[in-house]
């Protein structure tokens, strides 16, 4: 519990933590809301020799209305997307999601950002935002550059951020009153969940994003299709693994968490009406 | 709804009040200073190198690198400190003359038994430090084939203790029969049986404080104090003096405040050894604190056993033979109590039911390469109630009828207490329908029933259930002489001293060692109540060796009916005493004065009277006191129970299974406990709160799940699930008083009640929901993917929902097992 020795600096804008990591190199790691950090850095799994602090960039926490889409600043606890009037508006779905993560002192801390960079597939938000079709906006020591969700999650733990690369906005397009339900099962209910499904629907299209059902987060296409093309919900559902590659754990097995992906994913289908 | 009898006790005005616990302030304003909170200059921090392996042979150790980390004072493996110990680590139960027990060191010496094992120690000058350098030690294993479970342990195709030959430490049978052959003539004569096999599956204790360590040498003599996170520190004195061969009047152990313990701080641990040798060798305080990792890993596990019950029954479902057979985990060595506790239960196997003289028990306990267990609360009582709580629903399947009714069937009558058991033992007293009929109230049994018949229909995935417990107890370890017919090596009494200060305030010092338990309030109520002083003018003393020198300490729900009946009798030697100097100032005879309201009155004479308060001074001042009697006023008790108390209840829970997914809701929790006389109603409600939520935590939520190779995966409280207020439901009370008679309080003990009456509770509950889908067992933790699986079986073999059956509880499932008899 007591991690290994690093140095701290930090960072008081976005421009000057690229520009820190840029002098202390690959050992660096950026500091966000510390609540995947820092468990990783107590149990010696992760070692960073420098910690960057980003938690205090005032400037990368909004929430602001864009016209077609919502713009998050990377460091919004999740706290505040929980409580947003505009997206309570504008997508409901991300803000309900959010309530789920962990509990009120995990959400009073934790990103939006750090969550989807640290690429858990685990995590709520990462499949979340993937079923909204949201993008990413990274910035660099070239410049800024946009990441669509779809291509953000390479593999387990591994985001396509370059390692000097921060996150700096999470732009997720307006629901326009669709339909939508998140479903998370947890045998606890600050733990991650053993399958999550978010879900949306909207006359003929439709999305479908599962949580921890593979390394990276899921699009189920195969249900979000069959469910926008007129299949019934338990139709729709027994399509919703198609897409994915769990892994067995203490709490369930391959076979039991692809029985539950369909469950929940008919259960969110059938509540979004 | 609660039901009171008037309890036996002198009319009381304290005992019986819900006073808030004086111990709470200081707990919650984090002003309580607990072992890691102490201050010590110049301490260096002990670091302990564990295996990362659960069978290896250490092959080398190269401290050199850690040696010369910064901070580093020194670097022990197993073999340098050989020369510190006077005996192996203690085991204080030898359960049979012939139990083996491997030669049990704070350190190892040459070969790792369990992931956790200790390997080599660091001392430094911060704990950062230590920690860092821990890290550069070189051990040198070559690893081992794990024995991980119990029946391949029992099979000796390993053996871990090359030395004892065999993986089995002892079999301990009990038979009690009527005459020779009466078992196997119960069963042959049988209407119904019901054989099962149940698996209580290793829990980790999880105290709130992990422990912590830290020995302060005396600058000159030799003297030690040892601070710990323990609930035994009179035991624990006792144990480091004979372990490290140091003189018993130099050691000093106080345990400061203690965050829970449920068991697991009811031992000697290598690391109170280390830390009180390594003080004296390096003349410097040494201390420790436990990470929760390592917490999970070398701190003591619970339960971990294999049951075979089976039941003998008359036509009418009534008991008439018992046997059962045990397969315990000691782990990789035995700690302080490790060998009884599958014993504990030995007792408690026919539960609250008459049971004739036909009753089988044989434990044998096997190592394990896993953590030691050892008490846990309840300590092999839950897991006999759970065996045979299960297996009464089972027999009311075979006999056709519902689980309440075969309970009611077999209930000891009220009218037969004092009732003496199979075992020999005397159960003080019960009333068991009266409990089950309050709770059946409680939890609406009969609309539950009513409304499983809509419910619980063909192709319905939200089936409710309801399940029942009727428990005894079995608490105030113990009267002396039965721990010494069990071969346990301490006795069972408890101490109390009370001391009227010459200003009249009172010191009430004890044996007990409360660690969450509030013995501070309730000890001082018990004062209050007999001297008739203010509960704010009572301190209660303990936990310090120095101070409390004679005890026995806090486990087995002893405290109240041991440790508190010794205050209550060390009041009354005070007041007899008292009276004496009443009398002789009043110049009456002792027999004419009457106590009460802290005054003496000379009877008849209303102003003859003289309050407690000038009776102290006088005894203080001794100007004036009856000649040939000692000054000062104080009284001291040691008390040994005639009998232990059985405090007994009945529990009944009501679930909604998701059977898509194998989720379980609680809908509702009812408990209902009589443990006597109840000092503070508000601090029982606690311990039964308590008590109920580790239960169904060991039924829904917590296991320690181990890999193939010996690998703990739940060391974290991320894998390892204790469940937080969000998670349970809450849980109505209800209860019966019927006051012990063996104490004069009337008293018999709540910790564990809650504890034992949960696990089988909510697993009937779960089971009755699932019966029409021909579910018989679901194996604990009732995780969904147990519950999930459980259904997928039951389906797969009766092919499909049974839809006859779905409406029915479970009593409508025919109890295969019970069949090829009948
Ligand atoms: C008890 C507990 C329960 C939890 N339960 C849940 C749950 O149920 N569901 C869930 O989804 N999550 C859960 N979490 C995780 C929580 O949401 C974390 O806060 C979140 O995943 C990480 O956000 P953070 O701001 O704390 O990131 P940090 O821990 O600070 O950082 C995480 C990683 O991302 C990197 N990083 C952070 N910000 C940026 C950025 N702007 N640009 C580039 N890299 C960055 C860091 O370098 C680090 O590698 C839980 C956490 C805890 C401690």
């Amino acid at each position: 519990m007591i991690p290994a020795k690093f140095d701290y600096v930090r960072a008081g804008s976005a421009e000057e933590a690229i520009r820190l990591i840029g002098e202390h190199g690959d050992e660096a790691k950026f500091l966000a809301g510390g609540h995947s950090l820092l468990p990783l850095m107590k149990l010696r799994l992760a070692q960073p020799s420098v910690l960057i602090d980003i938690g205090r960039i005032r400037d990368l926490s909004y929430i602001e209305d864009k016209g077609d889409y919502v713009a998050i600043g990377a460091l919004t606890r999740h706290h505040d997307v929980e409580h947003s009037d505009v997206l309570a508006e504008h997508a409901p779905l991300l803000a309900h999601a959010t309530k789920h993560v962990g509990d009120p002192q995990v959400r009073h801390r934790g990103t939006i950002g750090g969550s989807l960079a640290h690429a858990d597939p685990a995590s709520d938000l990462p499949a979340t935002t993937l079923a909204l079709g949201a993008t990413y906006v990274a910035a660099g020591p070239n410049g800024t550059r946009e990441i669509a969700a779809g291509d953000f999650y390479e593999s387990f733990m591994t985001s396509a951020l370059a390692p000097d690369e921060l996150l700096t906005e999470i732009r997720v397009p307006k629901m326009n009153g669709a339909k939508w339900n998140f479903q998370k099962f947890n045998r606890r209910a600050l733990d991650w969940a053993i399958v999550g499904v978010a879900a949306w629907r909207n006359g003929d299209s439709a999305g479908i994003g599962l949580v921890n059902m593979a390394g990276t987060p899921v699009l189920a296409t195969a249900a979000a299709d069959a469910i926008a093309s007129g299949a019934s919900p338990a139709d729709a559902a027994e399509h919703a693994a198609d897409e994915s590659d769990p892994q067995a754990d203490l709490n369930a097995s391959v076979e039991y968490r692809v029985h539950l992906a369909k469950v929940l994913t008919r259960r969110a289908l059938e509540a979004a009406v | 709804m609660t039901i009171t009898d008037q309890p036996t006790t002198t009319s009381t005005s304290v005992i019986g009040q819900r006073l808030l616990r004086k111990e709470d302030p200081a707990l919650l304003t984090g002003e309580a200073r607990f072992t890691d909170d102490l201050q010590l200059p110049g301490a260096l921090h002990l670091i302990v190198a564990r295996s990362p392996y659960a069978h290896a042979r250490i092959t080398r150790i190269d401290t050199t690198a850690a040696a010369a980390a910064p901070g580093v004072v020194a670097v022990y493996t197993g073999a340098d400190l050989t020369d510190l110990w006077a005996a192996p680590m203690p085991c204080a139960w030898p359960v049979t003359d012939d139990m083996k027990s491997p030669a049990h060191y704070p350190i190892a010496v040459d070969k790792a038994n369990y992931v956790g094992d200790a390997v080599a120690c660091i001392l430094a000058t911060t704990n950062a430090e230590g920690r860092d350098a821990v890290e550069l030690i070189d051990v040198e294993y070559e690893p081992l084939e794990a024995v991980v479970g119990l029946e391949d342990a029992l099979s000796d195709r390993i053996i871990i203790h090359e030395d004892l030959g065999t993986n089995a430490s002892y079999t301990w049978p009990l038979v009690v029969e009527e005459q020779e052959g009466a078992v196997d003539r119960a069963f042959a004569d049988a209407a119904f049986t019901v054989k099962e096999r149940y698996v209580q599956q290793r829990l980790i204790p999880m105290a709130m404080e992990p422990r912590a360590v830290a020995a302060v040498p005396q600058p000159f003599g030799g003297d030690i104090t040892l601070y710990t996170a323990t609930q035994v520190p009179h035991i624990l004195k006792v144990m480091t003096a004979i372990t490290l061969g140091i003189p018993e009047h130099q050691l000093r152990v106080i345990a400061p405040a203690v965050g829970g313990g449920f068991g697991s701080k009811l031992n000697v641990y290598a690391e109170e050894l280390l830390c009180t040798a390594l003080s004296r060798k390096h003349h410097v305080p040494v201390r420790w604190t436990e990470e929760r990792s390592e917490n999970s890993m070398a701190t003591v596990h619970g339960r971990g056993q294999i049951q075979d019950i089976e039941l003998a029954a008359d036509a009418e479902g009534k008991l008439i033979g018992l046997r059962v057979k045990l397969l315990a985990d000691m782990g990789a060595y035995l700690q302080l109590v490790t060998p009884g506790v599958p014993l504990l239960g030995a007792f408690l196997y026919a539960g609250v039911y008459h049971l004739p003289k036909a009753f089988s028990f044989s434990c044998t306990s096997v190592f394990t390469n896993l953590t030691p267990t050892d008490a846990y609360r309840g300590a092999g009582r839950p897991e006999a109630t759970y065996a045979i709580e299960r297996a009464m629903n089972r027999l009311a399947a075979a006999v056709g009828v519902d689980p309440r009714e075969i309970r009611r069937r077999n209930y000891i009558p009220t009218e037969a207490y004092p009732y003496e058991a199979y075992t020999g033992l005397t159960y003080d007293s019960g009333d068991h329908i009266k409990a089950a009929d309050i709770a059946a109230d409680l939890a609406d049994y009969d609309g539950i029933r009513a409304k499983q018949k809509d419910q619980n229909v063909e192709g319905s995935t939200k089936r409710i259930g309801i399940g029942m417990c009727s428990y005894f107890e079995m608490c105030g370890l113990a009267p002396s002489r039965v721990l010494a017919s069990l071969n346990y090596s301490a006795g069972g009494w408890e101490a109390a001293t009370v001391r009227v200060l010459p200003t009249s305030k009172i010191q009430v010092v004890t044996g007990t060692t409360p660690h969450g338990q509030g013995h501070e309030t309730s000890w001082s109520m018990i004062a209050a109540e007999k001297l008739g002083v203010a509960v704010e003018d009572v301190d209660v003393l303990h936990s310090d060796t120095a101070i409390s020198p004679l005890g026995l300490d806090t486990y087995g729900s002893r405290s109240l009916p041991v440790g508190g009946v010794a205050v209550a009798m060390a009041c009354d030697k005070v007041i007899d005493k008292a009276k004496l100097i009443a009398a002789h100032q009043l110049e009456a005879s002792a027999e004419d004065l009457e106590f009460s309201g802290g005054s003496f009155t000379v009877a008849g004479s209303p102003d003859k009277t003289l309050p407690l308060a000038a009776i102290a001074f006088e005894a203080f001042t001794a100007h004036d006191l009856p000649d040939g009697m000692e000054p000062n006023l104080e009284a001291h008790v040691t008390y040994d129970p005639p009998n232990f108390s059985w405090p007994f209840g009945t529990h009944m829970c009501v679930v909604e299974v998701d059977t898509e997914t194998g989720s379980v809701d609680v809908l509702k929790y009812v408990a209902v406990d009589d443990c006597g006389v109840q000092i503070n109603p508000l601090i029982v409600e606690g311990q039964v709160h308590g008590g109920v939520i580790q239960g169904l935590a060991q039924a829904l939520f917590e296991g320690a799940v181990y890999d193939a190779d010996g690998n703990l995966q739940t060391a974290t409280l991320a894998d390892y699930l204790v469940p937080a207020a969000s998670d349970v439901p809450s849980i109505t009370l209800g209860h019966s008083v019927t006051p012990s008679p063996t104490n004069q309080l009337g008293v018999k003990g709540v910790g564990e009640a809650g504890t034992i009456g949960a696990a089988p509770t909510v697993i009937n509950a779960i089971v009755d929901a699932l019966s029409g889908l021909g579910v018989t067992d679901v194996k604990m933790p009732a995780s969904p993917i147990n519950v999930w699986t459980a259904i997928a079986e039951a389906t797969a073999s009766s092919g499909g929902d049974v839809g006859g059956a779905a409406s029915a509880p479970d009593t409508s499932t025919s109890a295969t097992s019970g069949e090829d008899d009948q």
